[in-house]
Parts: structure tokens; sequence; C-alpha cells
């Protein structure tokens, strides 16, 4: 179940049939870079969050989308250590989440997507750095403001919001000017915007990127 | 992970033979050493090879060109310049090399034992730069190297209370005897 709230017309709990019905779930082939420089072409089977949002209504105040991750003590043993701020939270501004890139995933390489990957429900936005694809997401807000990511808390130093992929804005630990693909022994260049620039760089044509890296 | 490992079976072996008097110092201490600068070096080349010459991207005149090894050099240089915690393992890695070549008994001899001793204070250095660099390289879960750091605290800090207890009690029992037998 997933529950929706914040500043929407449709506030409830929608199962996974709710928010696919009327939906195609589509098969979206993305790269996938991670802030940690390993990188993956990944076939996600899902559908647009646009859609889902647009069913919501949210009011003209939402101006960010907040993200949970479940979080159940019996099923994920994992959250017993206090390593991170649980649940994990998640955000985009809204132009973000509404960008015909942006979608909610069901599936992977045609399959049921499993637990380790997000099940049952999670998000893939190509041009950002993995950890701002959302897992087992349980709760969607509307925010007026934007969100406080769980990295972002945890060392914001290091983590910003906005996390787009940016070969030139290197991790003070390490460079993001390359990157490994699983599987491969030399590293590539890493593209701006993971190579989806043309779809998305306008929409950061304001934002001074080293700032809000 | 196992260079720390064996540098804190070395660092205590000295310990162990003060408080049980089970001494595996003749027999161990060299070789847990040299067991932690044998993974110590594994973990250097690994990062050389690749995360330094697979990361380049161009490769000039080709892979083993005099070119891209100037340019490897170069990039493992900058690195080891721009991140703290590059720059405090590869200081408790170099800290290594002159204790592992002059860790046989030729070596041993030609120093004498004194200044042997006092060279082979430097495992202290590493021991402490080997905990830093873990610590400053996790994401978020520091329970390992802090682990680390206090295992490595109580091993040197053993250390310096048997200095201070053997100073106090130096003028009555001239324990000099005891003092000459190397570092841990």
């Amino acid at each position: 179940m997933v529950e929706v709230a914040g500043e929407c017309a449709k506030k409830g709990k929608y199962s996974i049939d709710d928010i696919l019905k009327g939906e195609t779930i589509e098969e979206r082939v993305y790269r996938h870079r991670c802030v940690e420089a390993w990188s993956m072409v990944i076939p996600w089977n899902g559908i647009p969050l646009a859609n889902f949002i647009k069913r919501m209504e949210p009011t003209s105040k939402a101006t960010h989308i907040k993200f949970y991750t479940a979080m159940d003590r019996k099923q994920m043993p994992g959250i017993q250590s206090e390593v991170l701020d649980w649940p994990y939270v998640e955000g985009l501004r809204m132009d973000e989440a509404m960008h015909p890139l942006t979608i909610l995933v069901v599936g992977l390489y045609g399959e049921m997507l499993p637990n380790q990957d997000g099940a049952p429900i999670r998000l893939a936005v190509p041009w950002k750095y993995g950890f701002k694809h959302v897992k087992s997401i349980n709760k969607i807000e509307f925010v007026t403001k934007e969100p406080l990511n769980t990295w972002q808390r945890q060392a914001p130093r290091e983590y910003g919001f906005y996390a787009n992929v940016n070969p030139e804005v290197d991790h003070p630990r390490w460079t993001q000017a390359t990157e490994r693909r699983i599987g491969e022994f030399f590293r590539r260049k890493t593209l701006m915007f993971n190579g989806y620039g043309d779809q998305v760089a306008g929409m950061y044509s304001k934002l001074d990127l080293k700032k809000y890296f | 992970m196992w260079t720390l490992r064996f540098i804190c079976i070395t660092l205590l072996l000295t310990p162990l033979r003060k408080v049980t008097g089970v001494n595996l110092v003749s027999a161990f201490r060299r070789m847990m050493g040299l067991f932690a600068f044998f993974y110590g070096t594994l973990h250097f080349v690994t990062y050389v090879v690749l995360d330094r010459f697979a990361g380049l991207v161009d490769y000039p005149g080709g892979y083993f060109s005099l070119a891209t090894m100037k340019s490897l050099t170069k990039s493992i240089v900058d690195d080891i310049v721009k991140r703290p915690y590059i720059t405090v393992g590869f200081i408790a890695f170099v800290l290594m090399v002159p204790l592992a070549i002059t860790s046989t008994k030729g070596w041993i001899r030609r120093m004498g034992g004194k200044k042997w001793a006092l060279l082979h204070r430097l495992v202290y250095v590493t021991a402490i730069a080997g905990v830093v660099h873990y610590w400053w390289l996790v994401k978020a879960d520091l329970t390992r190297p802090q682990t680390y750091a206090a295992i490595v605290a109580i091993l040197l800090g053993v250390r310096l209370y048997y200095r201070f207890t053997a100073r106090r009690s130096a003028p009555r029992s001239a324990s000099a005897s005891g003092r000459q037998s190397a570092p841990g």
C-alpha cells in the first residue's frame, strides 16, 4: 500500500493495482549511475510518475514531492543499526517529478521487481545519481518546500538535494569524471546529466550546479 | 582490511608476552609484520591498477607507453595530494617499506638492536594512519573503523602504560635489559 498525503485532492491509500489501473507498463532502458561511480544499463518496467501525480490532483501549493521508504523491522533487520536516520526519505522538485523520463518502477528485465531492488514499487530518475531512485515506496507526500533527503541529512557536504549526474563536480572523496560500468575493466567518461542533457538540462538553466549538487 | 588485522596481531605479541609470559614474538612477529606488508602491497597495487590505471580514460601511445605511465604517475600523485584518506593510506603503506626491508637478521645486526628498534616504532604510525584511512573512507557505518581504532588504542595504550611504569621503577631495578628487546 502506498499512502498519498499532503497538498493534493486525492489523499488516501493506494494498492499497487490501484496505481497501475488503466496504465500501460512500459520498458525503459536507462543508464544508471551510482554516486559511488559504478554504472549499469538497466531495463526497467514501469509507468510515468507524471500519470500518477496527475491522478492525485496536487494543489498549486505543492512545489516538491517527498518519498518515504517502507520500514519493517521484521522483514528488514538491517534497520536495527542506526547507520541512517530511517525511514529513507527522498524528494524531487515538481517539474522533475513530472518529467516524462521519471518513472515509477514495478519490474526489472521483464520480471516482477525483486525485494532487494525495491519491491513492490520504486523510482527511476536516470539523470540523477542512484540514491535518488528511492526504493520500496510506501508514502508519497506533496509538500510546499524542498524536503531534506536522507543522504543530505547524513552528510550535507557530500550529498545534495539535486544529485544530478555531473562529471564536473567531484564528490569530496572521489572523482565523478569517470565511472566503471559493471563488468568492464576500463572506466568510462561520465556524461553530463548521465547523457540525458538534451531532455533535462533546461530545468536547471538558472541553477548553479556547483552549489546545488 | 587484512593489512590492519595483521598490524594488530603484530602489535599484540609483545604485550601478550608481558602479560601472560607466552612468547610468540621471536617466532611470529616478523612473519605477521611481513604479512601486513604483503596485504598492504596487494591493496596498493589494486588501487594503482583498478582505480588509477583503469581510470585514465586516455592512453596516448598505448596502454604501456611512456606517456601513459607518466599520466598514471601524475594521476596517483594528484590523488594522494588531493584526498586526505588516500594521503594517510599512502603514508601507512610507505612507512612499512623500510620495516619490511630491514626485517632480516642481517639488517638487525648491521643496524644494532637499539637503532633497529627505534626505526621499527614506525609501525605505530602505520597502525594509526591505517585506522584513520579506514575511518575516513567509510560512507556511513563507522562500527568497524571504531572497532579497529579501539583495538589499536588499547595495544598502544598498553605500551604507554609499561613505559610509564618502567620509568618509575627504573632507578631501583635498572631494567635496561628489558628495554632492549625492540618495540612491538
